[in-house]
């Protein structure tokens, strides 16, 4: 019996033992393919949001066409956290794509750049950066990343055909905003649109009045990374808090602001049933395409504060481009050639068509097109005038990650502004002392 | 070490070991060498006891994946500083205990529907289980769809009755309450399984001895199902108090902790911490939460067993 069973396992050992060997020679002869083709393939990787994928993919087409012995090939990544974790994983164990598109400023300070990071200062594309995007991908002294896209701005959109038939004019000073939103619900029509089912949405009135802030304080920035400053004891930074709380308690809010979505805040503003919504130009390509006339019936203004003289509008950056460290020799030459064309003519053009832009580019001759939504025009209208200030995250690489559940408070009324602001600074500690800065033990 | 003694003869092949060499007054019953045990020990090493001890020791420093900084207990006092983890674990031992007791008491009642003569009865036992099979995930997002306030099935269902629903997840006072009724609704098939197989095995001469001295059904429940079915509520109770404190699929799919920090449990926060990417400090969560596991599940353990003991 011993005699006729025995040999069974031995064939399943010379099948394992088979398998592992095809296994490992098709592992080995895929990496000399692509060696021995004269060209170099390159992993690119990119989040996996709607207009990420599309600039990608026209991109990555437009430079593989152009035949310069290196082949692009996208992967795509979760967005919010759970990108951030991808990113940060794959980058501590070796594992990261060739080249990657992540978040400029707080976040790509959080990656350790001088540890894991190609510094591409050298590059001749660097010089024709604006200053405020170079220095979101700048750590120590080198520039780490090539923009990616194009910046966007954080303010109100309103819908014009309601501020029109009530009379109303864009506000410059907070006073003015609360004025017209007690006009516009005295109209039945909601004055403030809030979502708190996408929490990262509650957090606009807090990070878009950055500008306010910077034209109150000149060097709250630098201070704040030093620990000097903080929220919850700073007047102007504490005002962003305040005005969560006033239209909350103003009863400015949709009746379903705390279970409410993004895609339900566009359709409001666009359809008039809201008439202002704090928040993000980015989302402006998501509402045109869901409500084609708010193309021209959405507009975009700076939040307000105090001074109508500085009124102006927070600008946020375009995401960068990176080059792993892990990234080396003909790999590397090849990485450095796509970012040329990506921060060139070429890649401006693809930039511009490919995905509606959002506001202004970071690249100098990259223009917008003519043609774009009325809230973009609005928001580049500020950066034209220079009445915008980069949004905090690009001018230090403090934020804490708990601020969106702290402004869902704020703005349900389970917690007061001193509180959230207090607790915010608290949260912001932990990101400090993760960074290891100095003056936050 | 037995090796060196028996297999020369023992290899030799046909002979049979002698009963005399069989040294049971040295090793009863160990049949094998101890290198048998060897595999299971590596696997249980290097996947259990190694990444444990690690995260203990990652727990005292400021990871960042590539680097660490060594900062002694400051993650600790930094983690019961943080205004969440109060809620947290308040919330943790609610959602707990509240899971736990209602587990117990409804997967007993049903399951003395469903083990007495009703029609249907097979049936109704797969409905009961039924929800222990789906994912967590799904059902999470499936509830959290009924409970919308506006447009959710089970409002519209209320407002049909002339009943005014309540922001289920989205009122602080209630989602806490909401996400523990779905935990219930998951959860109680299986404690309805445990309590059937508990109360099948009752020999059935304590009934017919009851129904003899004239027993009514009440009696039968109270002198006869809920004493021998004790080591069955002690499973159930372990089990569903342990899942219940370390809970987090569900809450995380149906509030993310929310509004704000309302909802939040210590496993929640310990989510949270990893997700912002610090990384020593959801370490030492982790090991906070497993002494407050420790800490109300061994005692509890012990006690309920001694009691099953005393029986």
């Amino acid at each position: 019996m011993n005699g006729r069973t025995r040999p069974r396992p031995r064939r399943l050992a010379v099948l394992v033992g088979a398998a592992l060997l095809l296994s490992a020679c098709s592992a080995g002869s895929l990496g000399s393919s692509s060696d021995s083709g004269g060209g170099e393939t390159l992993d690119f990787l990119i989040g996996n949001d709607e207009s990420a994928v599309a600039l990608g993919e026209a991109l990555v087409e437009a430079f593989n066409a152009t035949n310069q012995g290196v082949t692009v090939t996208l992967e795509t990544r979760p967005g919010g956290s759970e990108g951030d974790n991808v990113v940060k994983t794959r980058l501590a164990t070796g594992d990261m794509a060739d080249v990657f598109q992540y978040n400029s400023g707080s976040l790509f300070q959080a990656l350790t750049p001088q540890q894991q990071l190609t510094p591409l200062t050298g590059e001749g594309w660097v010089s024709t950066l604006q200053d405020d995007f170079r220095s979101s991908v700048s750590a120590g002294g080198e520039v780490y990343g090539a923009p990616w896209g194009a910046s966007l701005g954080g303010g109100v959109l309103y819908n014009k055909p309601v501020y029109e038939r009530l009379g109303l004019s864009v506000p410059t000073t907070w006073a003015e905003f609360m004025a017209n939103s007690a006009a516009i619900k005295a109209a039945g029509i909601d004055p403030v649109v809030q979502t708190y089912g996408e929490t990262w949405t509650s957090q606009l009135l807090v990070l878009a009045d950055f500008h306010n802030v910077a034209a109150a304080e000149p060097g709250f920035a630098e201070q704040y990374t030093a620990g000097r400053v903080k929220y919850a004891t700073s007047a102007p930074a504490i005002k962003g808090f305040q005005h969560l709380q006033e239209v909350h308690e103003a009863g400015y809010q949709n009746v379903d602001f705390a279970s409410a979505e993004l895609e339900d805040g566009l359709r409001k503003v666009a359809t008039g049933e809201g008439a202002q919504y704090p928040m993000l130009t980015s989302t402006v390509i998501q509402m045109v395409a869901n409500n084609p006339e708010s193309a021209q019936d959405v507009g975009f203004f700076a939040l307000p504060g105090d001074d109508a003289a500085t009124n102006g509008a927070t600008q946020w950056l375009p995401a960068g481009i990176y080059v792993p460290q892990t990234t080396t020799g003909a790999k590397l030459e090849a990485a450095k050639t796509f970012l040329n064309w990506v921060t060139g003519p070429d890649g401006c053009e693809v930039a511009r068509t490919a995905v509606p832009p959002t506001g202004p580019f970071a690249t100098a001759g990259c223009e917008l097109p003519a043609d774009v939504p009325a809230a973009v025009a609005d928001f580049a209208g500020y950066v034209d005038d220079g009445r915008t200030s980069p949004a905090l995250e690009f001018l230090s690489p403090v934020k804490g990650p708990a601020l969106e559940q702290i402004t869902v408070e704020v703005g349900s009324g389970i917690r007061s502004a001193q509180d959230g602001a207090a607790l915010y600074d608290d949260d912001v500690r932990k990101q400090a002392q993760q960074l290891g800065l100095p003056g936050w033990d | 070490m037995t090796t060196t003694f028996e297999p020369a003869t023992s290899r030799e092949g046909p002979a049979p070991r002698p009963p005399g060499r069989i040294r049971s007054g040295v090793r009863a019953g160990a049949r094998y060498p101890y290198w048998f045990y060897l595999p299971a020990a590596v696997v249980y090493l290097v996947l259990f006891i190694v990444p444990t001890v690690v995260s203990f020791f990652f727990s005292l420093t400021r990871w960042r994946l590539i680097d660490w900084e060594f900062i002694g207990f400051e993650n600790f006092v930094m983690f019961f500083r943080e205004a969440a983890l109060v809620t947290g674990l308040v919330n943790t031992l609610i959602y707990g205990v509240l899971t736990s007791a209602a587990k117990v008491v409804l997967g007993l009642l049903l399951a003395v529907l469903l083990t007495s003569n009703i029609v249907g009865r097979d049936f109704l036992r797969s409905m009961v289980f039924f929800p222990v099979l789906v994912s967590t995930v799904g059902v999470g997002l499936t509830f959290e769809a009924l409970m919308d306030p506006f447009g959710g099935v089970i409002n519209n269902a209320l407002e049909a009755v002339g009943l005014p629903g309540p922001g289920w997840l989205t009122n602080p006072s209630y989602a806490l309450l909401s996400v523990a009724l779905v935990d219930i609704w998951k959860g109680v098939g299986l404690a309805t399984v445990i309590y059937i197989a508990g109360i099948v095995s009752i020999p059935r001469e304590y009934f017919e001895a009851a129904r003899v001295d004239g027993a009514s059904a009440w009696d039968n429940f109270r002198y006869i199902i809920l004493p021998l079915a004790r080591p069955a509520t002690t499973t159930v109770i372990i089990l569903s108090l342990i899942g219940g404190l370390r809970s987090f699929d569900l809450i995380w799919t149906m509030t993310g902790g929310g509004p704000g920090f309302t909802s939040d449990v210590i496993a929640s926060v310990i989510y949270k911490q990893y997700q912002a990417g610090f990384y020593g400090l959801s370490t030492a969560g982790n090991v906070v939460l497993f002494v407050v596991v420790t800490a109300i599940v061994v005692p509890l353990f012990w006690w309920l067993n001694r009691k099953e003991a005393e029986l």
